[in-house]
């Protein structure tokens, strides 16, 4: 039996997938430890004194952080609910028939991640100039909602091909209608792939920032602002206590997916 | 089911769903037809848009784009400098990918054969935070460490390698005054900052290797090197074309990394990026984009003949 025998790694194996994993995660780290930091310059290291002062600095005495907060979470919550109706509609026409061009149609709906962030912003910025449409909340909400549909699409549509046949078969043979199967049998089974891939949708459009340079004009989103205080510094610490805050904002959102898409494979019917 | 439907009356919501049920077609076209309306007029749309305005120029006196057939704003990209951008670009997109599949490999290999229980759950989400966590977030942690008064150098220093830091920047092309503002910083985060999108597809792949494959390479008295380099490495190979997919494709159209962490030759991102903006020469900026564009159509095509689709 030698894949007894093989449950036991090689020792450089096993040093390089630590390594690599270690290489993945200490950067973060830095981001935490500089929002402690003394120094407002520069980034020296080690830190020369330790103090919380900038966490309230941030809350009390920098205005400029709030709008662009404001405006990040307008345009992530309208996203993600757009995001959801038509990615869900995608997945569940996509995965429920085979017919001429589906393929290509699939690959359409990936396209917006596939394809690098500035194409799909400058195609946008053309689109609207050749149109003379104006910057608005809107024209970021657009692009938001466009790569935001593929996360919602991909996620709903691993559930929906695991999803048993038998049981929407079963459903109708006991006499249900279409959209009681939909609502009693479907929707409990897609529902946290959906809210899974909501919230990753959600973490995706709050942190955005290639897209949005190009349909944001003049306005000031959360990630715009931070990329201006990274090419024009004025409080550093301050600028890692807001990265601090982005970073749970986004990652809270990930664990909760993670969580539910766990869950999920114990339900989902059929094994695999 | 038909009988039972002729004995009572099933209101409006039954009426429909018969019908959906006798044509599924109708369904499907009705489920699919608004997000293949945004995709296709949002979307597809807007990249026509772009090839329209590719084909426009700019009015080199007025400033004012010139709505007018003509292939001159093509013409400018094999003019020196735009030459230099576009060969850079690919030749990091290139470096970034190789070095991307070398790092992840261990990674995805230890997770998919040897990872088991809670230890393949923590390596999956030790892959999956990095991925979707904030990406200017992640810059911004480079900037920190890159920095010359940052920690790069003071563990250098503290290790007595500080010779060997500034030995290496003072390399030509890829050094510069700190690795913050070198070819290497640069190349360093963009490896950092794709680096899950290469372990995921490349550790899907591998988990696709049945194990008793490798068993019986075994039994036909291979030893580990071979089992690995005829059974396993041609198996995850798709794996690995898949996530340079992303690797390439990502590293292509980045225009904040090397803005951020770089010296200020530019690359295709900051090209277009500054075309639209100050330059207000949006016909170019379209031009350049379709060069990865193109690349990546061609990159899009080698990995769907190469199997890599399967595996995302």
């Amino acid at each position: 039996m030698s894949s007894k025998g093989k449950t036991v790694s090689p020792l450089g194996l096993r040093i390089s997938a630590i390594g690599g994993l270690l290489f993945l995660h200490l950067p973060l780290f830095f981001i935490f430890l500089y929002a402690f930091t003394t120094e407002e310059k520069s980034f020296e290291f080690p830190p020369p004194g330790l103090t919380t002062k900038w966490f309230g600095v941030a809350w009390n005495s920098r205005p400029d952080i709030w709008p662009p907060l404001y405006l990040s979470l307008q345009v992530a919550a309208i996203a993600t609910i757009l995001a959801l109706i038509f990615g869900t509609l995608a997945a569940a026409a996509l995965s429920r028939t085979k017919f001429f061009g589906r393929e290509s149609i699939s690959l359409l709906f990936v396209l917006p991640i596939a394809l690098p962030g500035i194409i799909t912003g400058i195609a946008l910025r053309s689109a609207f100039d050749i149109m003379s449409i104006p910057f608005s909340v809107w024209t970021i909400i657009l692009g938001h909602a466009t790569f935001c549909i593929v996360v919602v699409y991909n996620n709903a549509v691993a559930r929906f091909r695991r999803l048993s046949g038998n049981l929407v078969e079963a459903s109708m043979d006991l006499g249900a209608d279409g959209f009681q199967t939909f609502r009693h049998v479907i929707l409990p089974q897609i529902g946290t792939a959906l809210l899974a891939g909501g919230m990753l949708a959600f973490a995706l459009s709050f942190d955005e920032v290639i897209v949005t340079t190009f349909t944001a004009g003049q306005q000031t989103t959360l990630p715009i602002w931070m990329l201006s205080e990274l090419i024009r510094p004025r409080q550093r610490p301050v600028t890692n206590v807001v990265a601090v805050f982005v970073f749970l904002v986004t990652l809270l959102p990930i664990l909760a997916a993670y969580y539910l898409t766990r869950e999920g494979e114990h339900t989902g019917g059929s094994s695999k | 089911m038909t009988a039972m439907a002729a004995e009572k009356p099933r209101g409006i919501a039954g009426t429909i769903s018969d019908v959906f049920f006798t044509r599924p077609q109708l369904l499907t076209l009705l489920l699919l037809l608004p997000p293949l309306l945004w995709i296709g007029v949002v979307y597809v749309g807007s990249l026509f848009a772009l090839l329209l305005q590719s084909f426009y120029s700019l009015d080199d006196f007025s400033g004012v784009v010139v709505h007018e057939f003509t292939l001159a704003t093509y013409s400018q990209l094999f003019e020196g400098s735009n030459v230099q951008i576009i060969l850079r670009t690919v030749t990091m997109a290139a470096l970034v990918t190789v070095a991307s599949a070398i790092i992840a490999f261990p990674i995805a290999y230890y997770a998919a054969r040897y990872a088991r229980g809670w230890m393949k759950a923590l390596f999956y989400l030790a892959v999956m935070m990095p991925l979707w966590s904030s990406y200017l977030v992640k810059v911004y942690a480079w900037k920190l460490i890159l920095a010359k008064e940052g920690v790069i150098t003071w563990f250098a220093n503290a290790l007595h390698l500080g010779w060997l830091l500034d030995g290496i920047l003072a390399l030509p092309i890829i050094g510069g005054p700190s690795l913050s503002f070198s070819y290497l910083g640069t190349f360093l985060v963009f490896v950092y900052i794709w680096l899950p999108y290469m372990i995921l597809p490349t550790q899907a792949a591998l988990e696709r290797v049945p194990t008793n494959f490798i068993e019986a390479s075994a039994d036909l008295g291979a030893d580990p090197g071979q089992t690995f380099r005829t059974v396993i490495f041609p198996l995850a190979l798709p794996g690995i074309v898949a996530g340079s997919i992303f690797t390439f494709s990502l590293t292509l159209g980045d225009y904040i990394i090397p803005q951020i962490v770089g010296n200020s030759r530019l690359m295709i991102g900051q090209a277009v990026y500054t075309l639209q903006g100050t330059a207000g020469n949006i016909p170019l900026a379209a031009a350049f984009t379709v060069v990865p564009m193109v690349i990546m159509g061609f990159y899009l095509w080698m990995a769907k003949r190469m199997g890599a689709f399967d595996v995302l």
